[in-house]
């Protein structure tokens, strides 16, 4: 795939995930070659006569066939996506950007923390690590939704908690009646989540402050900066890092992330200017 | 009984590192209390009379809504603690504490935790500092919830 040029995909299913999100499922018009990523990779993708954005990838990296993409309709592009229907075709540039770091994960415990649709694009290191569950030690599940309602992947979460290899601990900011789980934000599953400090990575994806008050806690329970993994979001057009739209200090997001190190990017986080 | 309660208390995030003089004096004050799924610990308005440790267990804190029923604010579960309104004129709880599932606690008298305070002021001080660090983690969340940062910017 040359790396300006989309390639056609057709929308195989169209998932509606919560009241404001949704997943695509694609398949290549051009090739029969299948797609392959790794966890925490992005493709820019064009609805034609709209406009073309970054999103990451939220399938499986070990089924090659479909290509799957979850957002939420919140912009111009993704609410005309939100339109799209089986059938409908979208060009795909990518995959691009740097990996959630599952390799350098192996013999660890493995805390994932997500907040909202920031689950999106943890979910294929859930797919990986599940799959090569022998190589891990414990896997940790840290999730915060807004409200019950919001939680993505719902049936999908149940059915990765039920393998009994993965603890999964989800938490609302606001309850609704009937609901029995836990109200708080992410950060409070923190202190007790069951991991052992020295021998664990952590990955966070969500809003940047969500991530901030992460950190501190994750620091906070002996996790080296080292240890602890963010993607960050910036407004990404070409995804190679010519462009420089999405320059970070002396970072690309597009090329050199969107994941990063807490110790790579300490001094650019949570800065104002940039 | 008192030294089975004295074994269970030191093992708690909250009394961790006092000292053993210190965890005697609290466990004078504490009882092993068990709270059935539905059950209150304490409702809003209520003589604020108690201090709450959880051992196991989900706690709700809520508030009643004429209009939405109870709200839940917010969920604590092992390891935290409940209230410091024992500790706060006029001495009444602010909300209601309801189990949400089988919850065990040490439950300590709020009097009688507040007057050893007086007497020793080091505990107090020791007991402070720890309630102010559940202080700062809980209003640290609030701020946060209130953010709303998953809802739509």
């Amino acid at each position: 795939m040359q790396a300006m040029i989309p390639s056609s995909y057709r929308i195989q299913k169209f998932i509606k995930e919560t009241q404001d999100t949704f997943t695509i499922e694609l398949k290549s018009i051009e090739s029969k070659n299948g797609f392959t990523f790794e966890p925490g990779q992005f493709n820019m993708i064009y609805i034609y006569g709209i406009g073309e954005i970054p999103i990451s990838i939220s399938g499986d990296p070990n089924k090659s066939g479909i290509l799957t993409h979850t957002t939420r309709a919140v912009g111009i592009v993704t609410k005309e996506m939100a339109k799209l229907k089986k059938g409908d075709i979208v060009g795909i540039r990518g995959p691009f950007g740097r990996p959630w770091p599952v390799r350098e994960a192996v013999g660890n415990d493995i805390v994932i923390v997500a907040g909202g649709i920031g689950l999106a694009p943890l979910r294929p290191v859930i797919y990986h690590v599940l799959e090569n569950r022998e190589y891990y030690g414990r896997i940790i599940l840290l999730y915060g939704a807004r409200t019950p309602q919001d939680i993505l992947f719902r049936k999908e979460l149940e059915k990765f908690r039920s393998r009994l290899d993965i603890d999964i601990i989800v938490t609302v900011d606001r309850a609704i009646k009937g609901w029995t789980g836990n109200v708080g934000v992410v950060t409070t599953l923190i202190p007790r989540a069951p991991f052992d400090p020295i021998n664990t990575i952590a990955m966070i994806c969500g809003p940047e402050i969500m991530m901030r008050y992460t950190i501190i806690e994750l620091i906070k329970r002996g996790l080296g900066k080292d240890k602890i993994y963010v993607t960050m979001e910036r407004n990404m057009k070409c995804g190679i890092g010519f462009c420089g739209h999405c320059q970070y200090g002396t970072e690309f997001i597009c090329k050199d992330g969107p994941v990063f190190s807490y110790k790579e990017i300490e001094h650019l986080f949570g800065k104002r200017e940039l | 009984m008192i030294e089975s309660l004295e074994k269970v208390l030191v093992q708690h995030p909250f009394v961790e590192g006092l000292k053993p003089e210190h965890i005697s004096l609290i466990v004078g004050c504490a009882k092993n209390v068990v709270f059935e799924p539905g059950k209150y610990l304490f409702k809003e308005g209520e003589d604020a009379n108690s201090f709450y440790i959880i051992r196991s267990g989900k706690v709700a804190l809520e508030v009643y809504s004429p209009e939405k029923g109870s709200i839940i604010i917010q969920t604590l579960d092992e390891g935290d603690i409940i209230g410091w309104s024992w500790m706060v004129p006029p001495y009444q709880w602010k909300f209601d504490a309801r189990a949400v599932e089988l919850t065990r606690v040490i439950e300590l008298d709020g009097n009688c935790l507040r007057s050893k305070c007086e007497d020793d002021q080091s505990l107090g001080y020791e007991i402070m500092k720890r309630l102010a660090n559940v202080f700062d983690n809980r209003i640290s969340a609030m701020r946060m919830q209130l953010l709303d940062l998953f809802g739509k910017s």
